[in-house]
């Protein structure tokens, strides 16, 4: 069976009389019958056409491809938590509510901030909420020329569409040779109509900014506030808290850091902290204990919040699962987190460099992540980093990120994650160093790859060009 | 190697000009552009009659991993689009100096005059 | 260490290869009083021990019999949806930015895309967006999009007041202005204004409304294409199966179509994670958000599947894409996919009619009761709304300790409507004893009040 589309049967309908009127009803529902085995089947193959952490190595930077342990599944879908209308009323669902105030608190240990919200449904939405919070801050201070954001350029792409989203005007600042921001172009960029900064740190780049006090310092001296996005917070867990850098609003991804499953693209889940000059504009609704029982704030609770981004509390499901690993690790577990993810990634740089791969920063200790450029193989061999991607397909190994950051040509952005052990990594090592092998040899093999996988490279000009997108 | 016709005028952000008659100019990319790009995938052409300003930006240039602005090298009204592009957007890669126009304005001819001509746009594009 | 699979040896043996004596050195550029502070978290807990805690924790929510809706429904999900769903090779699977590696995602997500373009008889559906509401918001930015210069919304008040909440919070952050639409108190219809409406880009059509009525859509779409204006319909995709889908309403159909997808197979879960989808025309297609599927070939020519019109998306267009979003709600999508597939065209009808007519049912029983009133006579399609002689909170606390959530009163929805005023849904899953116990409590409830 090629599609679900294929598989109909003729199945008479037991309606029974609808009380509709005639013109609002429809003709026709070009929907298929398939059995029960059908949809099994189907289904079930598909799913065995995908690459997943479950099955392959997923050395994906910039996305902490880590396990998603199955007991934070299993414990979020209980019934008990999974049938809960949202309508339903404080007094019947204490056990979630306390659960959610745990992980909101855990969530201000762990970043050093003073105030957690769940809400946000995504690192993305929880940027925009970030960002808004910003914007309102300035705002009730009558600064309302504080128009413009400052982004470095190697920034995730979300940061400054987020920013336009609130309303903002976006600088891109420049980053210096060794990765660390331009201080200078800092320098020129603040002034009393830049709102805030938004950073990562470690950076896209995959390495710690060094000079974060003192960023935070003459950001804060111009009036303005810093954004820290925690796309990278892995790097760091448990051992540096976006708090003390000086950051005054963040997001999780905790599909990311809390090991929650990306699910095929989705659902994250971006809860915002912040320090306590933010903390009247948080959205709504958060947990809190109004002295009886725990229950969902509303907008009388916080009247200057920056209101509600989605009908509910936000992604409850994804929430309940990164708390269950936030307490399954504990304290001394999340510290380890980011040790091995930082093994992991400097390990493999450093084997990569001794195969003659060249890094963006081989002065630098890698995060937890690191960047390769194969400019060198694309100029001698015509091997760019999209082949390199797809040939490792061919090996069972998921492509790393390829072309992010933008300024770095044809790079590959490597995060092996804390979850992957010494033998695997070892086997990635063997795959590159018969990759570069390949390039220098036989570029042809790369440049059509990949071979072993259910379909060959896909033509992607066409799909643009054609744009069929349902049956 | 692009090609850079000589007869040509050029835009530092890669738009090339052609002077069909006095005041009236056809705009389109470069070859380097395209090369750039990789395959288009869409073009969004400025309407007719719209008011361009030059280095303005006045359309979309897709392809698969990157959408770019299409700048106007010129002011002035545009007096005719491309309409046949939005079916065959892979001109601007096959044919970028021909079939790959993409719009016509009415313009003066002082401000074409200033533009680059082959061999300074050669010189800019490193080609 | 959970999760980590280095043993002692191994960890010695990649520090050694580093040149470095312990795992502190890793971080020794991060300036020593960055990383001077405790991390007051408890410490971790076995699997055993963290079960026996949030089974605990669990039990503390009761199983009731759920009349509430409000967007989110209590329909029967298929044993087969979650174990195909959370199968790994879906569960742990990233966006398909590798299309090769993820054919079975991308051809689920066009499934997806065309199960939605039938429903909604629309061209074009993107790959699910976080939810309905947030579906709603990048539907009113979209048609902003598609009419520059425009800075206002009309909205009827008939949409959803959460709903309406989140389009206030997110528009506002842009300077563009909600415009709202009365409703007729008499009948609980969209009253169709006269005015200048020269500065709006968009009428939005909610059908089924926040009464759960069904209103005369043909209408509002005539009326919204002669002022000039674009059309969102905000719809229920379960009543859909049976009801006129937004691309053939009025003259030519709505322009986009949003909606939550939470009834197709997503637990109720508390309010999330749950999918909003967007589906439009052909021609609107270059405003999208969020990812979009399409079908093409391989290099050998065989069907393949990929993302497409990415340069629409942040990671290529950063300030200027359409839209911030990254992710869709891959797992919820494969989920919903799977339950439309395993109810089919019958099944999926059968649900609906099912769950209106529970919902007729009880509406007409519950108006005979003394004191109480149905304030709207329309059709409906799942939900209704009442008004009891009482405060709605007071019936609503009483129930819940019969075992049933008795609606949503809608005050707890709206500071500003009528206390004594409770929406209340059904759905397939309701049997006929079960809305005979509903009625038995309200009218106990009432006795004794």
């Amino acid at each position: 069976m090629e599609s679900i589309f294929d598989c109909h049967h003729q199945r008479p309908e037991e309606l029974g009389a609808l009380e509709i009127p005639g013109n609002l009803l429809r003709r026709e529902l070009p929907l298929p019958n398939p059995s029960e085995l059908e949809v099994l089947r189907h289904y079930t193959r598909l799913s065995q056409r995908n690459f997943s952490i479950d099955t392959h190595f997923y050395p994906l930077g910039s996305c902490t491809m880590k396990y998603n342990p199955r007991i934070a599944h299993q414990l979020a879908t209980l019934p008990g938590f999974a049938r809960i209308h949202p309508a339903c009323p404080a007094a019947a669902q204490q056990g979630l509510l306390h659960i959610l105030a745990e992980l909101q608190e855990d969530l201000a240990e762990l970043t050093g901030m003073t105030g957690v919200s769940l809400s946000p449904a995504a690192g993305a939405q929880g940027e925009l909420a970030g960002v808004a919070m910003i914007r309102a801050y300035h705002r009730q201070r009558g600064e309302t020329q504080r128009q413009r954001i400052l982004i470095p350029q190697a920034a995730h792409g979300t940061n400054p569409a987020s920013a336009r989203m609130a309303g903002f005007v976006v600088t891109e600042l420049p980053n210096g040779p060794d990765g660390d921001l331009d201080l200078d172009a800092l320098d020129r960029a603040l002034g009393n109509d830049v709102a805030g900064i938004m950073l990562t740190n470690p950076s896209t780049l995959g390495v710690f900014e060094r000079q974060i006090q003192e960023i935070a310092r003459r950001v804060h001296e111009s009036g303005a506030l810093l954004y820290y996005d925690g796309a990278n917070l892995n790097a760091i867990l448990g051992r540096v808290k976006p708090g003390l850098m000086g950051f005054d609003v963040m997001h999780l991804n905790l599909h990311k850091t809390l090991a929650t499953p990306h699910g095929g693209g989705g659902p994250g889940a971006g809860a915002v902290a912040v320090g306590p000059s933010l903390l009247p504009f948080l959205p709504v609704p958060r947990v809190i204990h109004d002295g009886q029982q725990y229950r969902w704030e509303t907008h009388r609770d916080r009247p200057h919040s920056i209101g509600s981004l989605s009908a509910y509390g936000g992604n409850i499901g994804v929430l309940l699962r990164a708390h269950v690993y936030l307490r399954r690790l504990g304290a001394e577990g999340l510290r380890q987190v980011s040790a091995y993810a930082a093994l992991n990634a400097n390990y493999l740089m450093a084997g990569l460099q001794a195969q003659g791969y060249r890094v963006a920063f081989p002065q630098r200790r890698a995060s937890h992540e690191f960047i390769v450029s194969v400019a060198d193989l694309q100029q001698a061999k015509g091997v760019r980093a999209l082949d390199i991607a797809k040939r490792l397909l061919d090996f069972g190994i998921h492509a790393p990120t390829i072309y992010f950051p933008q300024l770095i040509p044809e790079c590959l952005l490597i995060e092996p994650t804390e979850s992957e052990s010494k033998a695997t990594l070892d086997r990635f090592l063997t795959v590159m160093a018969q990759l570069r092998r390949e390039a220098l040899e036989d570029p042809e093999i790369l440049r059509s790859a990949p071979h072993n996988l259910p379909v060959g490279r896909v033509d992607e000009t066409l799909a643009a060009r054609r744009l069929q997108v349902a049956q | 190697m692009s090609q850079i016709p000589a007869e040509l005028r050029y835009s530092e952000s890669h738009e090339w000009v052609q002077r069909l008659a006095p005041g009236h100019f056809r705009v389109g990319i470069t070859d380097h552009a395209q090369e750039l790009l990789g395959d288009v995938v869409f073009v969004e052409t400025p309407a007719v009659g719209q008011t361009v300003t030059a280095g303005a930006s006045c359309g979309v240039i897709e392809s698969v991993k990157a959408a770019s602005d299409l700048f106007t090298p010129l002011n002035g009204e545009v007096c005719a689009v491309h309409a046949e592009l939005a079916d065959n957007p892979q001109w601007l890669n096959e044919d970028p100096y021909g079939q790959g126009w993409i719009f016509e304005l009415q313009g003066s001819d002082e401000d074409f005059a200033v533009l680059l001509d082959a061999k300074a746009y050669a010189q800019l594009s490193g080609s | 260490m959970p999760y980590i699979p280095h043993d002692a040896e191994e960890t010695a043996a990649m520090l050694s290869a580093l040149g470095l004596g312990d795992l502190e050195e890793l971080f020794s550029e991060i300036p020593a009083e960055l990383q001077a502070s405790t991390l007051d978290l408890p410490t971790g807990l076995n699997e055993a021990q963290l079960r026996r805690q949030w089974e605990a924790s669990a039990r503390q929510q009761p199983d009731l019999l759920c009349f509430a809706g409000g967007g989110a429904y209590a329909h029967h999900i298929p044993a087969i949806v979650w174990e195909i769903a959370a199968r790994g090779e879906f569960y742990s699977a990233y966006t398909p930015y590798q299309a090769e590696a993820s054919q079975g995602t991308l051809q689920l997500l066009y499934e997806f895309q065309s199960f939605l373009t039938r429903l909604t008889a629309m061209e074009v559906s993107n790959a699910s967006l976080y939810d309905g509401a947030s579906s709603l918001v990048e539907a009113c930015l979209m048609a902003l999009r598609l009419r520059p210069g425009t800075s206002e919304i009309l909205v009827s008040e008939g949409l959803w007041p959460h709903w309406q909440k989140v389009l206030t919070s997110l528009l506002s952050l842009q300077g563009i202005t909600l415009r709202m639409l009365p409703l007729d108190p008499e009948t609980g219809y969209t009253r169709l204004p006269s005015g200048d409406f020269s500065a709006a880009a968009a009428l939005i059509i909610p059908q089924v409304n926040r009464y759960g009525l069904l209103e005369d859509v043909d209408q509002q779409s005539r009326w919204a294409e002669a002022q000039g204006l674009l059309q969102i319909a905000v719809v229920q995709p379960l009543a859909l199966t049976l009801l006129r889908p937004p691309g053939e309403w009025g003259n030519g159909g709505v322009d986009i179509a949003i909606g939550e997808g939470q009834a197709l197979g997503v637990p109720l879960s508390a309010g999330g994670p749950y999918l909003g989808f967007l589906t439009t025309r052909k021609t609107h297609i270059r405003q999208l958000p969020g990812r979009l599927v399409a079908k093409t070939v391989d290099s050998q020519g065989q069907t393949a599947y990929c993302l497409t019109l990415q340069a629409r998306e942040q990671h290529i267009r950063r300030a200027t894409a359409t839209s911030n979003i990254c992710t869709n709600q891959g797992l919820l999508v494969t989920a919903a996919c799977i339950y439309m597939a395993v109810l089919g065209a019958k099944g999926l009808r059968e649900a609906a009619a099912r769950s209106h007519q529970r919902a007729v049912a009880l509406r007409r029983r519950i108006q005979e009761l003394p004191g109480v009133r149905v304030p709207f006579a329309g059709a409906i399609f799942q939900e209704f709304r009442v008004e009891l002689p009482v405060s709605a909170v007071a019936f609503r606390d009483y129930a819940l300790g019969r075992g049933i959530l008795a609606g949503i009163p809608e005050q707890e929805l709206d500071p500003n409507a009528d206390p004594r005023s409770l929406l209340v849904a059904c759905t397939e899953l309701l049997e006929e004893t079960d809305l005979a116990q509903y009625l038995q409590t309200l009218r106990e409830f009432l006795q004794e009040s």
